[in-house]
């Protein structure tokens, strides 16, 4: 092919990869932080700026978390902080965050839901120090069930291989998960920043739980994701500010998916998580 | 903007021969945009090659190569652990074939002398030469190099320019690294697209001295080109990353044979 032929065919392709997100103006990104980061400098520390940057990518809701809520303990100022930032602009919706090791952590899941409105809680095992085996976790969902909250669980926050050195974290151990879904038929959980291989481990047999596409990788690594994962429980997720947001973007332009497929990703299987 | 990728593998593809293999990652590079594919290693891959297993993989490469002559460039893998063999593979896939690059991976680390003849010989060919780099948190294999290991052999060979693969993976280390070797260059390719790392790698280096590669098919063109299309960069300098610094380092060769690019 000479690159003239190239040109055409990449400029056709990319025509209607534009077309097919004019049809569909929503997006709902499941997977957005803001705050301090604790080891870069990222553009959540300015929430009125990243709305706007969100907003001009095409974001029409964004589902965010708080950095603070690694590391801080105190998680009721934490979660107090992420109701007032999001209360800046209309994209953000927020989450809450629950650190299951702290005494009376039952309480932060109350104010969440009826403190704040919130709808949907993050969860960071790995960087609070339980797995999923503990009984707090089982405690969780079952409380989380009860006031009406989707559960975030982030299996990790960074490749390990690029971790700071005094701050090593190993992902989340997901083994736990399919057995406890069977055994809470109306829990709700969605699993961010799983891998290909957490994927076909782990959660194959899991009901009742969403993933985002942050961390799965490889050429098509969305269209080769549905073969293995129904289509209803994939949403979009960026893992902004902490990745370029443009990989998300960029990862569904690389698959070939039909404009329903799209739609689905783009915001209708988020919406239906908390219709 | 015109795309050329400088990192790209026979592997993480689905395909049973080497031209099915790089025929589906011409798929996707279409759908995104990329123009020309550097391609390296073959279907199967081992941390320690035999030179039997080199040239096998090589012979893979140029098979797919041979189909794609307009899209894809090959880099001969070769080893310092085997330096007469690597010579005898660079004579058969550079200067005697078509093949533009060397690339160098975890057998063996790239400060070692018996390296020495294996850069001399592809300087003298003008081939581009690629050597992986990890500052690993959980710790590099045996024979895996450091950038700091490639100062040291760039120190050597101040005027031949060489490729930091990955540039450490660890970008912030990696970076500081090789700030200060005018010879080496910054590949962005096979990690997460952590934001920052184009600024920082502009910042530091010059965008001159930054290469977009995606590591596909183990890694999406989406992620890796998102390191580019999503920096806080101009538009002139994304042209660079995405093309122009990797095109000029291989003008010399490509005139050589006579390829048009």
């Amino acid at each position: 092919m000479n690159r003239r032929k190239f040109l055409l065919r990449t400029s056709v392709t990319l025509a209607a990869s534009s077309l097919g997100a004019a049809e569909s103006a929503r997006l709902t990104d499941c997977h957005v932080y803001l705050g301090s980061h604790p080891f870069r400098r990222l553009d959540g520390e300015d929430s009125a700026a990243f709305a706007e940057n969100l907003r001009q990518r095409g974001v029409t809701e964004a589902w965010v978390g708080a950095f603070e809520g690694l590391l801080r303990r105190d998680v009721t100022d934490v979660n107090r902080l992420t109701a007032e930032r999001c209360k800046s602009d209309a994209i953000f919706r927020p989450c809450g965050a629950v650190n299951l090791t702290l005494p009376a952590w039952q309480d932060d899941v109350k104010r969440c839901a009826e403190d704040h409105g919130m709808r949907v809680i993050r969860l960071h095992p790995n960087y609070h120090g339980h797995t999923l085996e503990a009984s707090a976790f089982r405690e969780l969902l079952a409380l989380a069930t009860k006031h009406h909250l989707l559960v975030q669980v982030v299996t990790q926050m960074e490749d390990e291989r690029t971790q700071n050195p005094q701050v090593r974290v190993p992902p989340v151990d997901l083994k736990p998960l399919p057995d406890l879904m069977k055994e809470m038929p109306d829990a709700r959980v969605m699993i961010l920043n799983a891998n290909a291989s957490m994927v076909l481990l782990h959660l194959q047999e899991c009901p009742n739980t969403t993933l985002d596409f942050a961390m799965i990788e490889g050429v098509g690594g969305v269209e080769n994701l549905l073969k293995i994962w129904p289509l209803e429980r994939l949403v979009f997720g960026s893992f902004a500010p902490v990745f370029y947001w443009e990989s998300a973007r960029l990862k569904v332009q690389e698959s070939a998916l039909d404009p329903a497929q799209t739609a689905s990703i783009h915001w209708g299987n988020a919406s239906a998580l908390l219709g | 903007m015109r795309i050329w990728d400088l990192h790209c593998h026979l592997s993480g593809v689905s395909g049973l021969t080497p031209e099915e293999r790089l025929e589906a990652l011409l798929v996707f590079a279409d759908r995104m945009g990329v123009e020309r594919l550097c391609v390296y290693m073959g279907m199967k891959w081992a941390q320690d090659p035999a030179p039997a297993d080199l040239v096998r993989q090589n012979s893979e490469v140029l098979r797919a190569i041979a189909k794609y002559p307009d899209r894809a460039f090959g880099f001969v893998y070769l080893s310092a652990k085997y330096p007469e063999e690597s010579l005898a593979e660079l004579e058969r896939c550079v200067a005697d074939g078509p093949m533009v690059g060397v690339k160098l991976w975890v057998a063996e680390k790239c400060s070692v002398p018996a390296i020495d003849a294996i850069i001399r010989r592809a300087a003298e060919l003008k081939a581009v030469i690629f050597q992986h780099t990890w500052f690993k948190t959980n710790g590099n294999y045996p024979g895996e190099s450091s950038p700091d290991d490639l100062v040291a052999l760039a120190r050597r060979f101040p005027n031949v320019p060489i490729i930091c693969g990955h540039t450490g993976g660890s970008w912030e280390p990696g970076i500081r690294a090789i700030r200060a070797q005018a010879n080496l260059y910054a590949d962005l390719a096979g990690s997460d697209p952590t934001a920052g790392f184009t600024e920082m790698a502009v910042r530091e280096l010059g965008a001159s001295r930054v290469i977009y590669g995606s590591d596909g098919g183990g890694r999406s063109f989406a992620s890796q080109l998102a390191k580019v299309h999503g920096a806080k960069i101009s538009d002139a300098d994304k042209q660079k990353i995405f093309c122009d610094n990797l095109r000029g380092l291989l003008l010399p060769i490509l005139q050589a044979k006579g390829i048009k690019a």
